[in-house]
This record gives structure tokens, sequence and C-alpha cells, in this order.
């Protein structure tokens, strides 16, 4: 038989387990961000060699599994005399990992900007500066934004699998909790609408973003 | 004799294997409306957009005032500053008018006269409304695009361009992507313009427009410049066969 209290009182823990959910998440799109950018920028420039290690570092970063990153990542730093702490490990791989696909959006967004967007602007003579700041990267960004929204829903997904590296995310702590309480069903079932509405509050957030931002 | 306000001579451009501009000859006489015609693919809009360097040309000169464009010396391309300074005085108009679709008319008029006039907000706004006032958009200036036809779109873009004061204005095809009945509007305002003495090249498929606005028409075809003079006499009596030709096929295109 289903148990309504067992279910009930299996959500407070991972609430409380939720917020490495969301830490690792939060900050592997943040960083994930910074380094696409950087990537999307080496991408589109007109150095060669920058051009090729952006294209190795997404197919790389693409074609390797989350969980084989973070375990060759977590396992690889010891060896290099690093020893840091596990949600350290984590971010940096959730993040790194993000970055190739934040790379793409970024760079589809902008190829898909039509030319003469940037040829006004140049002719009108604005500096490459103003011509990105001021034309390309707002629209760019106001047409990726259902793409990062899916990616940072794909992120609070992909989280559970730092939980090889033993952090107490929702997915390890309902596990836990339901070795010792023997009703996984409910368990699991209070771990899946915990990440349900985390990430119905999430899309919430990309609708708000976008009514704000189209026009 | 006056200077020519755009010197062109002798101006090849390839791309890839094809060559699009073959020793092109042409002088944009000052105050004056230039008309580029031809077939599709002719080069009229490679050679307006070789004029303020959208499109680097391979070898010959262009001169605006004077003053080579594009290039320090021949074979040796000029720095973006220099480039920036000589295109901040010639406004252009595209077909598919290029509006910025996130800023406002007015933004959109604005942006160019705060960042490359250097112009102060408030004084950018002020401008931008004379502006649209002078397209005859007094009434939208809020608008964004979106909420534009595209008649009025591309009276938002000549004013973009004549807000900021340049002393040639280039025309790439700007009735082609509207709709008949919103043709009229801008050629009124292109005629307003011409009627105030800018210096205008147009590239156009609107043979009216060049019969009656226009103080010289040049004929480009598969690259080559054809023939340039008076209206009347390329557009009446055509002396080329390749001339007679297009015309004979816009008027069976046009006729019912």
């Amino acid at each position: 038989m289903f148990s309504i209290p067992v279910f009930l009182e299996s959500l407070v823990p991972l609430f409380w387990a939720a917020r490495y959910t969301l830490l690792i998440s939060v900050g592997g799109i943040a960083l994930g961000l910074v380094i696409g950018t950087l990537i999307c920028a080496a991408r589109l420039s007109s150095s060669r060699a920058l051009r090729n290690f952006g294209a190795v570092w997404v197919s790389f970063l693409r074609g390797v599994p989350l969980l084989v990153q973070l375990l060759v990542f977590y396992y690889s730093l010891p060896l290099i005399g690093l020893d840091v702490p596990a949600m350290f490990a984590a971010v940096v791989t959730v993040g790194i990992c993000a970055s190739a696909y934040i790379s793409e959006i970024w760079r589809g967004a902008i190829n898909a900007l039509p030319r003469g967007q940037a040829e006004a602007a140049i002719a009108i003579g604005m500096t490459p500066r103003d011509v990105w700041g001021r034309v390309i990267l707002p629209q760019a960004v106001t047409m990726s934004l259902p793409a990062l929204i899916n990616e940072l829903i794909l992120l609070v997904k992909a989280s559970s699998l730092v939980s090889v590296v033993g952090i107490l995310e929702i997915t390890r702590a309902s596990q836990a909790q339901a070795a010792t309480t023997f009703r996984p069903l409910e368990v699991y079932l209070a771990a899946a609408c915990i990440y349900l509405l985390i990430n119905l509050c999430l899309a919430a957030l990309g609708r708000w973003l976008e009514h704000r931002t189209t026009v | 004799m006056q200077a020519s306000a755009v010197e062109i001579q002798k101006v090849n451009k390839h791309f890839g294997p094809f060559h699009a501009l073959k020793d092109v000859d042409l002088s944009i006489p000052p105050g004056r409306v230039t008309c580029l015609i031809g077939p599709s693919g002719s080069g009229k809009s490679t050679l307006l957009r070789c004029i303020n360097f959208l499109e680097p040309y391979d070898s010959g000169e262009i001169r605006i005032d004077g003053r080579l464009m594009g290039y320090d010396a021949p074979g040796r391309k000029m720095g973006g500053r220099a480039l920036r300074e000589m295109r901040r005085s010639i406004g252009m108009v595209f077909q598919q008018f290029n509006l910025w679709p996130h800023m406002t008319a007015r933004e959109n008029v604005a942006e160019g006269l705060i960042r490359v006039r250097g112009m102060s907000r408030a004084d950018a706004a002020t401008r931008a409304a004379a502006a649209l006032a002078k397209v005859g958009l007094a009434d939208k200036m809020d608008n964004h695009p979106s909420r534009l036809s595209g008649g009025q779109q591309q009276r938002v873009a000549i004013a973009r361009a004549i807000a900021m004061e340049p002393r040639l204005m280039l025309f790439d095809e700007p009735t082609s992507a509207l709709d008949p009945e919103l043709v009229g509007e801008v050629l009124s305002v292109m005629k307003t313009l011409a009627s105030e003495g800018m210096t205008m090249v147009v590239v156009t498929h609107e043979m009216g427009f060049a019969a009656h606005v226009a103080d010289r028409v040049a004929f480009m075809e598969r690259g080559e410049l054809v023939a340039a003079d008076t209206p009347a006499a390329i557009l009446h009596q055509p002396q080329d066969p390749r001339i007679q030709s297009f015309l004979r096929t816009y008027h069976e295109r046009n006729s019912f």
C-alpha cells in the first residue's frame, strides 16, 4: 500500500538535499555561460588556431557522457596533487560540460541573425564593439533564452549524476532514505515531485524572461 | 566643371572565380541622383556596396570627395578608424530595411547619433524625432519595427541614415521588398531628399523613378558598366542593344 504520511515525511529531507542540486545546476550554468561565451568567441574568431581549439573543445565535451567526465575529473585531480572538495569538482565539471552546449547555442543564434543587421550598424560607422554590444548580442540573447532555459533544466536533472562523487543531492539522498525506510516508491515519488517543482519554476522564470525581452 | 562626389575608376571585384565587376568607371555628380539599373546579378548592388566598402573591391579606385575609399594606398587596406570616419558621411538604405528589431523607431535613429556622433541621449532623441517627422512618422516614433508596415520601416531606415547628416546616400533596391501599394510613400520621401540637393546613388528596378527623378542613369550588365547618360538617352533612345533588350523585357513584364 502506498503510504501518504511516508511520502510527505520524505519530502522534508529531500527538500534540504535540493540545495546541492540547485547549487550544482546554477553554479554549473553560470560557469558554463562564462566558458561557453569564450569558446563561442574562439569559434567565431578570425584565428584558425582558436577556431580549431573551440571545435575540439565542443566535440570532446559533447562526445563524452557527463558521468564519465565527472569520474575522470574527480579521480584525476589527486594525481596532480590537488585535493579539492567533491562539490567544487562537481560544479567545475558540470560547468565545463555545459559550456560546450552553451557555446553552440550562442553560435547558432549569432549565425541565425541576418547579415544585414550588422551591416546596417557597420555602414553607419559603428565600432565592432558597438556592433556586437548594441546590435548582435542583445538579439542573440533574446533568441537563445528558450534554449538556455532548456539547458538549465537539463542540468538540474543531470546533477543527479554527481551522486557518484558522494554529494548528497536529491537523488543520492532519496537512495539513502529508500534504503533505511524500505519504502522506495514513496521516497522516489517524493524526489520526482521535487525535481518537477524546481523545473516548473525554472520554466516559469524562462517564460517571464522571454516575455520581458521580446518585442 | 564641378568635382565628382564619387569617382569610380577601373574597379574590379571577384567573388571566388566569379568576376562581379569588370573595370567599372563611373562618376557620381554632387547634389544629383544617379540611378543604377540593369538585370539581376549585373553587379549594381555590388558596385553600390563597394562605394562604402561594405564589399571590398579588388583593384581600381573609388574616391569619395577625392579621398580613396578603403585603402591607404593601392593594395593596403585602411585601418578601422579611418574607414569608420569615411562611412559616417555615407548613408545607406537596404532592400531589407535592416532596422534593429529590439529598438523602437526612435531608438533605431538615435543609436548612431549616440554611438557614432557622440551626442547625448537627449540631443539624439530630439534629432531622431525631427528625422522621423521629416519622413512622416512623427506618430510612430515609439513603435518597434514589427509594428510598422514595410513602407514605414523603410522610411525609418531612411530617417536613420539622414539623421547622421550624410553627404552621400546609397539606396540598395529600397522598394524591391515592398508591397506595390507601399512603394509610393518611400519613393516620395526619396524625391524630397533629391529636391533638397542630396547626392544619391540608387540601385532600382523602378524605371518610373529613374525616368522622373534621376539626373543620370547608369546601365550595368554582367559586371560591366554599359552606359551612363541622361535618363532620356538611356531609357528612351538607348543605343546599346543590351539596354534595348533589357527595357523590352521590362515593358513586357509590366504590361497586361
